[in-house]
């Protein structure tokens, strides 16, 4: 066999790219790290509250991309068009509001058909996870074959615009022009960066705001500490565990909007790899833990960033899935540790 | 099991059958379970040939049917050892499915050109070293991190299929040859093989000869699946056999004692970790070749994109559908996944939808499965003699 | 078979407490807790709850670690040693809340236990060879021996979960006698028994006792300990505040306030 194939194949690592465009690297990975760490939030707060890996979150937040792109196809028609941050705002907002709203309900459908069942029973925790790995495919699943289903209602054509060739990827028809808005040593910030990160820094504002501050909120860190307890305190454990889904929903509605003003294309098996990707930056902050779902998810946002530089952009997953094995190994507990409650082993 | 013991102790059922159902007597002598087996097996391997009415898939080749059940069936046979046994979530088998199917591609085709029959074997090395390096840091992490930790691995090892030029990258490897023939390799001709099996037609119910379609002893081609059928089959038989061997002894009954109570045969002297590594390595062996028996059949293609996640999800769904601890109930829990869309053929665009949901159902309403473990069915059948012996007295 | 016991006070010390201590977070579970216990003997470890009894069971039978201080069975420091190593090396035991293998027959439970000592594995069992036919046949044999002898004999291919609650913590100590241990530790064996299941109890562990086992004994329940017991340990808030026979122990007044407040029945 010929040796030096083998060497060829290893893609030589290139320094170079990284450290020229360095900062163009990190900060848009610091925007597509706030959107993993928004759909972080469902993993990390389900967990620290069930001890349950909400393996349907990836669906969750796929349905909010839909909700989007749907959002804008019924606005703009299916036209393409470019237009820059100012004149999208509008759309923006209301594509947020609408994605929000639809994640969330995917969400409680979640809880309350895949979850809640096994969860009254008391089941242990693999027969519950082996439940959110049926209810995630059956999402996606239905969402691909949207067409044919529209179709048993005689849908189809009415909805033309919406549901056909469900299997393909679907666009939103309407791009926005980044536009420069400082420069950062060399690279021109734009609009858009601005807008992701400080919306998703806001949104985690205001949780942590609502899980310190009101009564819910500390419904949730007791059950999360000390569920019989809570119990005995009068919490009302079904409608925190709700609660919870309810939040974990927004915020993935509030990434799925982020995430098509910067990708633009979704399909039915997107939630997947976005899903792996914030479950990592939740376990690499911490699971269970808020601030560290934010931590976790900026960091792994800029190290895929760095690690498609370095070893090519074919690798970019991998380095994901290289990561996530390796925290889950190594050090389960994250970095930052402690959590809404305790990750109790 | 024939042993000496306390004759107060010993009861009618032993020790380690596996499968038991109420015979009429004159069935139930030795000889004649041994028959009715042979019989069984007999009927297996005739099954593509006799294309019976029902059970025949009409839009797609029964004799390819069979090949891909027969596959999936190995699969959840060596997946039930991982999850069934020794109580692993794996949702990454598909990469030990892939690392069977490309060992063999690499070795038969793409930078070799070894036989067949010396890759098969390594094929199976090399996925059992993968299974125990992969193991050995995932098993001592705690059950659901276990299964993500699975997840990522089988992930990994697909993208780096992809993205490797070495391994062919997305295009895959391709002409891989299958297994040697025995006898003339006439394919096509009256001259193929050593002898020609006709197959069966039917008129409704009756059947006849049909002269126009046989399947030759035996080639290895592009036209018949059937041989390759019964190899696949004949790896299935060699690997239950084996299955009952190893379960009815200490590491079956190790297997057992770590996924009831972990802790507790930890106190009993049960290496644990050792016997989950053991459980989760031999379940790669058998995931491997089944994926060398993939690489080597009809078509001799091997791509990334024919070992995604879904089919991870689809080879848990089979196991635990079938009945996982099970080994007949992930025979067919494998067989179903495989055969179903295929006979009903409107099904197959639904199957991944069909499956999702039968995991939520079978999970919330019958966790054991379809075929639960001998266990269970063993209390469920005491009960009923119990209510028998009760029925008679309380009426006393 | 452990050789049978000879007179009290030359008997080698089968396990070695030595200054013991435990700490969890910024408590002490064990302080400084020194015994031994001799080979052939029944010993008793008895205490208030909340004493540390269960704590210094799972530290001699290798489930928690000591802070400080050694364990040593055999002569050998247990420091360390994989769990199931100690129970090869000859330590088993029963828990307090049973622990056994539910949707496993009795005897197979009992098997489980055998199996610690086997010297067979995956290989001999694939391919049948004598050795593994022979130890089988061993395994089973003493098995239904075992069971005959804590008096399960005929439930052998009943499923553990479905056995009665007495017969259920006699399969246990049937289990962890299968292991061939030189010390046999039961952690409260007699909880939820009747008076008359808990008089078959002080038999079976005295039966167990002349066979050549040693015995570690918690229990509650003072009338099974004064009687069955060769000797008395007594912790009290992680500390061993009395050692002796039980006469001496009864009569100690250390452990009487200590045991104040507990029902007469018990401490009759």
């Amino acid at each position: 066999m010929d040796l030096s194939i083998l060497q060829n194949s290893i893609a030589p690592l290139t320094l170079n790219d990284l450290f020229s465009n360095f900062w163009a690297y990190t900060i848009t990975g610091l925007a597509l790290g706030a959107i993993y760490a928004l759909v972080a939030l469902g993993y990390t707060m389900v967990y620290g509250v069930l001890q349950l890996i909400n393996f349907a979150h990836s669906e969750v937040f796929m349905y909010g991309t839909f909700a989007t792109a749907w959002v804008a196809v019924f606005v703009h028609g299916t036209k393409s068009v470019s237009q820059s941050l100012g004149n999208t705002i509008g759309l923006l907002a209301l594509c947020m509001v609408v994605a929000m709203a639809t994640s969330a309900l995917v969400a409680l459908l979640v809880e309350r058909l895949a979850y809640r069942p096994l969860i009254k029973r008391g089941s242990p925790k693999l027969v519950i996870l082996i439940s959110a790995i049926g209810a995630s495919f059956s999402l996606a699943e239905i969402m691909g074959l949207r067409d044919r289903i529209m179709g048993w209602f005689g849908l189809e054509d009415k909805l033309h615009n919406y549901v056909s060739q469900a299997r393909n990827v679907y666009s939103s028809p309407v791009t926005v022009d980044p536009h420069k808005v400082f420069d950062f040593f060399g690279y021109g910030v734009t609009d858009v960066d601005l807008l992701v990160i400080g919306a998703a820094l806001a949104m985690m504002f205001a949780l942590d705001i609502f899980v310190r501050r009101t009564r819910l909120g500390r419904g949730i860190r007791s059950v999360a500490q000390d569920p019989e307890t809570a119990l005995l305190m009068g919490v009302n454990s079904t409608r925190v565990i709700r609660t919870t889904f309810l939040i974990g929903g927004l915020m993935a509605g509030a990434a799925a909007t982020l995430y098509m003003l910067r990708i633009g294309t979704t399909r039915q098996d997107a939630g997947f790899l976005i899903g792996v990707k914030a479950f990592t930056a939740a376990v690499m902050g911490g699971i269970g833990n808020l601030r560290g779902a934010l931590v976790g998810g900026l960091l792994l946002g800029v190290m895929e960033n760095w690690g498609s530089a370095v070893f090519g952009t074919q690798w970019r997953d991998v380095v994901t899935f290289v990561l996530l094995v390796a925290i889950l190994l190594v050090r389960p507990t994250g970095i930052l540790g402690e959590s809404l409650g305790k990750a109790r082993a | 099991m024939s042993t000496t013991a306390p004759a107060s102790a010993r009861s009618s059922r032993g020790l380690g059958r596996p499968l038991q159902v109420q015979l009429p007597p004159f069935l139930r002598s030795r000889s004649a379970r041994f028959l009715m087996v042979a019989l069984g097996i007999l009927v297996a391997y005739a099954l593509p040939l006799l294309q019976p009415p029902f059970i025949t898939t009409p839009a797609s080749d029964f004799g390819g049917v069979m090949v891909t059940a027969g596959s999936y069936a190995l699969v959840a046979v060596g997946l039930n050892i991982v999850i069934g046994y020794a109580g692993l979530l794996d949702l990454g088998y598909v990469g030990f499915y892939a690392t069977g199917a490309y060992t063999t591609g690499v070795l038969t085709s793409q930078h070799a050109h070894w036989p067949f029959f010396l890759v098969l074997p390594l094929a199976l090395v090399v996925t059992t070293v993968s299974g125990l390096l992969l193991g050995a840091p995932a098993i001592r992490v705690r059950g659901d991190y276990l299964a993500i930790v699975t997840l990522g691995f089988g992930e990994i090892i697909t993208q780096v299929a992809k993205n490797t030029p070495w391994l062919g990258k997305a295009a895959g490897i391709k002409n891989i040859p299958p297994p040697p023939s025995i006898g003339p390799d006439e394919i096509g001709t009256d001259q193929d093989g050593i002898f020609q099996i006709p197959h069966l037609s039917w008129n409704g119910l009756v059947p006849s000869i049909d002269d126009a379609h046989k399947t030759p002893f035996l080639t290895f081609g592009v036209l018949d699946a059937i041989p390759y059928y019964w190899l696949i089959l004949t790896i299935i038989i060699v690997v239950l056999i084996a299955d009952i061997l190893i379960k009815d002894s200490r590491v079956g009954r190790a297997w057992e004692a770590t996924r009831e109570d972990e802790d507790a045969a930890e106190l009993m002297g049960v290496p644990t970790f050792r016997y989950k590594l053991l459980a989760f390595a031999t379940g790669a062996a058998i995931g491997g070749v089944a994926g060398s028996m993939l690489a080597a059949g009809q078509g001799g293609f091997i791509s990334p994109d024919v070992f995604p996640l879904q089919l991870s999800m689809l080879f848990v769904a089979a196991v635990l559908i079938g009945g996982a601890g099970n080994r007949w109930g992930a025979l067919a829990g494998g067989v179903l996944v495989a055969y179903l869309p295929e006979r009903f053929r409107t099904l197959s665009d639904w199957r991944l939808l069909i499956f999702g949901l039968s995991l939520m159902v079978i999970v919330t309403f019958r966790p054991q499965g379809i075929l639960p473990p001998r266990r269970t069915r063993r209390a469920l059948r005491a009960q009923a003699e119990i209510e028998e012996i009760e029925g008679d007295t309380v009426d006393a | 078979m452990p050789d049978t016991p000879t007179a009290p006070d030359s008997r080698k010390a089968l396990l070695e407490v030595d200054d013991v201590t435990i700490r969890f977070g910024g408590v002490s579970a064990l302080d400084s807790v020194s015994f031994d216990i001799k080979q052939g003997e029944i010993l008793g470890l008895i205490g208030p709850n909340g004493a540390g009894k269960t704590t210094c069971f799972n530290v001699m039978t290798g489930v928690y670690q000591a802070t400080s201080g050694q364990i040593r069975f055999d002569g050998k420091p247990l420091a360390k040693m994989k769990r199931y190593r100690i129970t090869k090396l000859g330590i088993a035991r029963t828990f307090q809340n049973i622990r056994l293998f539910k949707s496993m027959t009795a005897l197979e439970n009992v098997l489980v236990g055998a199996d610690a000592q086997s010297k067979v594995g995956m290989f001999n069992a694939l391919f049948r060879t004598p050795l593994h036919r022979r130890t089988e046949a061993e395994s089973v044999e003493e098995a239904y021996r075992l069971l005959e002898f804590v008096g399960v004999g005929g439930k052998a291919d009943e499923l553990a979960e479905n056995l009665s609650y007495g017969d259920q913590r006699r399969l246990e100590i049937a289990r962890a006698m299968a292991t061939k241990p030189k010390l046999l530790c039961l952690d409260e064996p007699a909880a939820g028994f009747n008076p008359a299941e808990k008089k078959r109890l002080m038999e079976l562990i005295r039966k167990v006792r002349d066979d050549g086992y040693t015995v570690l004994l918690i229990e509650h329940d003072m009338r099974l300990v004064m009687g069955v017991t060769d000797r008395v340990v007594v912790l009290e808030f992680g500390r061993k505040i009395a050692e002796g026979s039980p006469a001496e122990i009864r009569d100690n007044p250390a452990v009487i306030a200590a045991y104040l407040g507990v029902d007469e029945e018990d401490a009759s």
